[in-house]
């Protein structure tokens, strides 16, 4: 145990100790840590099969560790934004039913937290019919219905476009700020979550680096991980971070041809 | 004046409809139809053992398609075979089980065509209030369930993380479904129950733009399905179970080339 002076601040919201998760003999996760505090955002990095959904099931409680244990704060309140959601084409769908699951609310409720998320008056279209974007924002606006202590997203800018993506972790890191709730992301794309992140566990079956964004960006793991040239595409955003008003993300395009 | 056989043929299957609609939807969604051809193949089973013990027809079959429920849940944890794999030996188990037992009790005379595709004319007045007290009892089941059971059909880990036990809904679904293919047995019979679970639902679907209004809509499909094929059976002489199927298709053809028709017209 450690002594009172090493505590943190406030109770950790979810814990993950020395878990280790194996499918039939293939080890998925061995032996990580994982804490999430109130309102802050963690974002779990790390190559296809590195484990990264498993993690995120364990702190679900959709999946128990095989060794190790997940503490989870009674009563704590999860929402969680799935990597993919295919609506069966013989289910009708709008949006307003959608935000009623699991939990009815008000009309206004509603357009509320559709307004949060930057959509407008959507609640009549068919879930079918939105792009990308939308979509993702809709998933997102669910969750927030709920009022939750930790919202859980997992790689939740898959479908959409660089500018869609660079907006919707903008939005997240909005969202924390007003609501307070801490986020659970899933990314493989470190310099996409950068700004919107407080810290950064880079995973590869094992913790292999773990810290703020820029340390974890630089760490020799990290870029042996991601191969060099990621580590290195990182170097002007970190550069333009010194500059406290600037809240652009320099395009993929751009930075390949500054570095 | 409606003679007394045809209107308790016609009240037993407006009760049907009515709460084969809203559960055929689930099974339209979750895609489930080939469980509840496989539920309706062990229904034989659930004759012949009802036939052999003495019990009452209906919760013969009901228990029998229970079990066969539970089976499918439990046979679905292991993840080597598929569902229509396991699906597609219970179904044929049980009904060549049914037929195996059926044999070695030479002395039971069953009629067999009688139960393959029912006899709806037959329906007593208990038969009815059964239904309507078992019917009324899934459709509350429904109602208090369902945002879970409809977010569950969404995705499982989604509803898992939130708290639903989807397992339990689930195996709550197939129970139901059991328990509506019993008590169909004998207005549609065994080859055609499942019918009453899809065909409803797929008619209602081009016209629903929420889940709640697809599944009134399927109930009232179901209800002038029934209506329909009585009426088709009563003037032109031919089967009932058969000939609501026939009139729940033609609701069918008639929505979905309506839909098509509208779609190309709004395309111009």
């Amino acid at each position: 145990m450690a002594t009172a002076a090493f505590d943190p601040p406030s109770k950790p919201l979810v814990a993950v100790r020395h878990a280790e998760v194996r499918f039939g003999r293939v080890v998925a996760l061995d032996d990580v840590d994982l804490t999430i505090r109130p309102s802050e955002i963690v974002t779990l990095i790390g190559p296809n099969g590195a484990g990264k959904s498993t993690l995120v099931r364990l702190v679900l409680g959709i999946l128990r560790p095989h060794r190790g244990r997940v503490e989870r704060r009674p009563g704590l309140s999860i929402a969680y934004v799935p990597q993919r959601l295919a609506i069966d084409a013989s289910l009708p769908l709008n949006v307003d039913r959608f935000l009623d699951l699991p939990h009815r609310h008000s009309r206004g409720e509603k357009r509320a937290v559709l307004g949060d998320v930057g959509l407008g008056d959507v609640e009549d279209q068919a879930l079918a019919t939105l792009s990308g974007g939308q979509f993702q924002r809709v998933l997102l606006a669910r969750a927030l219905l709920a009022e939750p202590d930790l919202l859980v997203l997992d790689e939740p800018a898959q479908n959409i476009d660089h500018r869609g993506q660079i907006e919707l972790y903008r939005l997240v890191a909005e969202l924390r700020k007003s609501r307070g709730c801490a986020v659970l992301l899933v990314s493989h794309d470190l310099h996409l979550v950068m700004r919107a992140t407080d810290r950064v566990i880079c995973l590869d079956r094992r913790v292999c680096c773990a810290g703020a964004p820029e340390t974890v960006g630089s760490d020799p793991v990290y870029a042996e991980l991601f191969g060099a040239g990621a580590a290195a595409a990182l170097a002007p955003y970190r550069h333009r971070h010194d500059e406290p008003d600037d809240r652009r993300v320099v395009p993929f395009e751009a930075r390949r041809d500054g570095t | 004046m409606i003679p007394e056989f045809l209107l308790r043929a016609w009240l037993a299957g407006l009760t049907l409809a009515v709460v084969a609609g809203p559960l055929g939807c689930f099974v339209v969604w979750r895609r489930m139809a080939y469980f509840g051809n496989t539920l309706a193949h062990s229904a034989l089973l659930g004759v012949t053992l009802g036939l052999l013990i003495g019990a009452d027809l209906i919760l013969a079959v009901a228990a029998v398609a229970i079990v066969v429920a539970v089976l499918v849940v439990v046979l679905q944890q292991q993840r080597r075979l598929a569902t229509d794999t396991i699906l597609g030996i219970l179904a044929h188990a049980s009904l060549a089980i049914g037929l195996v037992v059926l044999g070695l009790a030479g002395s039971v005379r069953v009629d067999l065509l009688g139960y393959l595709f029912g006899d709806i004319l037959a329906v007593r007045w208990s038969d009815i209030v059964a239904m309507a007290v078992g019917g009324a009892a899934i459709l509350a089941f429904l109602a208090a369930a369902w945002r879970w059971l409809l977010f569950a059909t969404l995705h499982e880990e989604m509803a898992r993380a939130e708290g639903a036990r989807v397992v339990a809904l689930r195996l709550a679904l197939m129970i139901l479904i059991a328990l509506v293919i019993a008590a169909a047995m004998k207005l549609v019979g065994i080859l055609l129950i499942t019918a009453m679970l899809i065909i409803p639902p797929a008619a209602a679907r081009p016209l629903a733009r929420t889940p709640e209004e697809m599944a009134l809509l399927a109930a009232l499909a179901g209800m002038i399905a029934i209506t329909g094929g009585l009426a088709l059976s009563w003037y032109l002489d031919t089967p009932g179970g058969p000939s609501i199927v026939v009139a729940a298709l033609a609701l069918f053809v008639a929505t979905q080339s309506t839909a098509a028709l509208r779609a190309v017209l709004i395309e111009r």
